[in-house]
């Protein structure tokens, strides 16, 4: 009998594994396909037209205005990838480092540094609004009061600084988080390794460079492949700064507010456009799970067993 | 024992069947969470005039009031009611065939309405009415009545009257106008607020009718004098958001504000001794007509498969109702569409009395409806302008040549 067949055991199994493969399949696989098949109808608002195969994907990547912007947002994502690996990765590691080392203050740094990364997203957006606010904002009142005020600008008001403080913003935010990897990382490295090096040199540099570095590549691969794929989500804090139309004229538009404002419609510009945002949402999954992938498997072959 | 069951039974089910006919409810969407107690007032009233509907009100957050609405209608769990958006915002909706069409068979009273009410929420493409125009806005500039009296200041006739005001506010000490561009729509209300009287009925008339385009010199002339106004905005106004620039304004630290009569009702309740008057923006000479922009944005619409279709349809009669409309305008600060309303307020008597003189807000009302919109491209247009990187003319130009890519009559 068949019945008989389930013991107690593979049911117990059963009971674990089948909740949450169908919460996955219903919440993850399912909107995930169905964005998929979407991508390939005509839509006239939300209401489903016919099948057009490619013409969604066409005219994003191809078609004017679809493809300009797309261009222009795609741009903007490649400078914040790289702009946070600098800024948000790379201060990370020297902060990781200086913990690490436990210079003076190491206890209190720990905890601030590590501060921002939990407080809500919105929060964070806000407050630097109004640092970089251009008549009562913090920053441009600092810089008229140590004597530069010819500095001071609206921040967020030009094309030339606003994608660039708006990434201040989040490197300030998230900055504790590629922090404790690496110092968890660096914890790891074994104390005899340390104590040999320390019988070769006195320089923290080859230190870092030639020791430390290589055995927290684990960490780096964990850090560099989470960046890429917020960097390429970005969302929130664009949002919040420059709003969903990427103000100024497009200078903070990223793919995650482009693809929010053709799918969904930007009630101050535009109507919705629900087949080039499904065929984008399709794209900005591809890249980013092709890129990451490499990225992983790439960044893997480089860490060292110990 | 039995009997008393039975009898219990019997009297369970004719209760539930009472309360079944007894009264249909029907749900109401809307954006204005503000307007909620308002709202349930109306729906009160029109309750005891109907005895066997209800209405329940409820809000969505204003920048996604759109995106929830169609999803749920998509889904099948729209409301039954809904205040709609208007030009391609209803399209959407009436397109994808969710809304309830209407005409004056159903609704007599839309006969009365002005042409650009009804077109605010008729669909182009068959020329069908989806919803009864709510409300109309106005684009102007708003001052604060007690800096332009200590300034001696009053309403300017004449660009140079204008722009000496500003000059006078300034040396005083005043920000002449409080308005931000950093709000990427913002760039589109100045526009409009600033200049409908510089680009003149005769620009919209010949635009409308295809003989010319946003290259026109009467465009072009305007936003010129928007640049030229532009330094009487505050510092670093690229960079103030839309939040800011209202509270510039209703702290009384500066003396007007370019934007939208929907401003009136939030800047009084932001600052309930704050003393307004509205005025539209000259045009250069004296005797140059003077003009607002106008634009309908809001409309009462059903959902295409309402619980109660009489029933729904006999609340539209209702909200297109002269006896609404009153309070409507009234107790909720409207420039109701409904025709012959008066208003309690001088101040939304003067926002009526101006939109006699109006030229469409035509961005928003004439080029919505395609990719890219015209509101796209002013409003990034107009950012680089007022940021230096592009002329008049090249703001005129980059319209003309994207609206080609849907707008008939610019297709060359």
């Amino acid at each position: 009998m068949i019945s008989s067949q389930l013991t107690g055991r593979r049911l117990w199994i059963a009971a674990l594994v089948v909740p949450p493969i169908a919460f996955m399949c219903l919440f993850l696989v399912y909107p995930i396909l169905s964005a998929f098949a979407y991508a390939f109808y005509e839509w006239h608002g939300l209401a489903r037209g016919d099948f057009v195969w490619f013409d969604n994907f066409h005219r994003v990547l191809f078609e004017f205005p679809f493809s300009e912007r797309t261009i222009n947002a795609f741009k903007h994502n490649i400078f914040v990838f790289f702009a946070l690996m600098v800024l948000q990765n790379g201060l990370g590691f020297i902060l990781a480092y200086c913990l690490w080392r436990e210079l003076w203050g190491a206890r209190f740094h720990r905890i601030a540094v590590f501060l921002p990364v939990v407080l809500s997203t919105v929060i964070v957006g806000l407050l630097w609004k109004l640092f970089y606010h251009p008549l009562f904002g913090a920053v441009n009142a600092t810089l008229r009061a140590v004597g530069l005020g010819s500095l001071a600008q609206p921040w967020l008001g030009q094309d030339s600084t606003a994608l660039t403080a708006i990434v201040v913003a989040n490197a300030w935010h998230m900055v504790g988080f590629p922090t404790l990897v690496f110092l968890a990382g660096m914890q790891r490295i074994p104390s005899e390794i340390l104590d040999a090096v320390r019988m070769e040199t006195e320089s923290e540099w080859v230190k870092m460079s030639k020791i430390v570095w290589p055995l927290v590549a684990p960490s780096a691969t964990v850090v560099f492949t989470l960046l890429f794929v917020g960097a390429f989500n970005w969302f929130e804090l664009p949002f919040i700064m420059g709003g969903v139309d990427g103000s100024p004229h497009g200078a903070t538009d990223v793919l995650g507010l482009y693809f929010y404002r053709t799918a969904f419609g930007s009630m101050s510009a535009s109507a919705e456009n629900f087949g080039p945002g499904s065929a984008l949402a399709v794209l900005i999954f591809l890249f980013i799970a092709v890129v990451s992938s490499v990225i992983t498997i790439r960044l893997r072959k480089r860490e060292i067993q110990l | 024992m039995k009997r008393l069951l039975l009898g219990a039974a019997i009297a369970c089910t004719s209760l539930l069947s009472a309360t079944a006919t007894f009264a249909t409810e029907l749900s109401f969407w809307t954006w204005r969470q503000e307007d909620k107690a308002e709202y349930e007032k109306f729906f009160a009233d029109f309750t005891k005039a109907n005895p066997d509907i209800t209405i329940k009100f409820e809000a969505f957050e204003a920048t996604n009031y759109n995106t929830v609405l169609s999803t749920a209608l998509a889904g099948g769990k729209g409301p039954d009611l809904m205040m709609t958006r208007t030009y391609g915002g209803i399209e959407s909706l009436a397109g994808a065939g969710y809304l309830m069409p209407l005409d004056d068979k159903k609704i007599p009273a839309v006969k009365g309405f002005s042409e650009a009410a009804l077109a605010s929420v008729t669909m182009r493409s068959n020329k069908t009415l989806y919803a009864v125009p709510a409300a109309s806005q106005t684009m102007l500039v708003i001052y604060n009545t007690e800096i332009f009296q200590k300034n001696g200041i009053t309403e300017p006739k004449s660009w140079d009257e204008f722009i000496a005001a500003c000059e006078k506010l300034k040396a005083a000490g005043v920000m002449p106008f409080a308005n931000g561009t950093a709000t990427a729509w913002q760039n589109e209300t100045i526009v409009s607020a600033l200049t409908s009287s510089i680009m003149g009925k005769a620009f919209y008339a010949d635009l409308m009718a295809g003989k010319t385009d946003f290259n026109d010199k009467r465009y072009v002339e305007a936003l010129t004098k928007l640049k030229e106004i532009s330094k009487y905005f505050p510092e670093g106004f690229v960079g103030l958001d839309y939040a800011s620039a209202q509270q510039l304004f209703t702290s009384g630290m500066a003396g007007m504000f370019a934007g939208g009569s929907f401003e009136l009702a939030n800047f009084a309740k932001q600052n309930p001794s704050l003393k307004m008057g509205v005025f539209a923006a000259p045009g250069l000479k004296a005797e140059d007509e003077k003009l607002v922009g106008l634009f309908f944005d809001s409309g009462f619409g059903a959902n295409a498969k309402p619980k109660d279709e009489a029933a729904a349809v006999k609340f539209l009669n209702y909200a297109a109702s002269k006896d609404f409309a009153q309070a409507f305008a009234n107790r909720l600060s409207n420039v109701s569409a409904v025709p012959g309303v008066t208003f309690d307020s001088p101040l939304l008597a003067k926002v009526a009395e101006l939109n006699k003189n109006s030229i469409a807000y035509m961005t928003l009302v004439n080029f919505r409806y395609g990719e890219p919109t015209g509101s796209n491209l002013i409003q990034a247009g107009v950012s680089k302008l007022l940021n230096g990187q592009a002329t008049p003319a090249d703001v005129g130009k980059s319209m003309t040549d994207g609206l080609a890519a849907w707008y008939a009559p610019f297709k060359k």
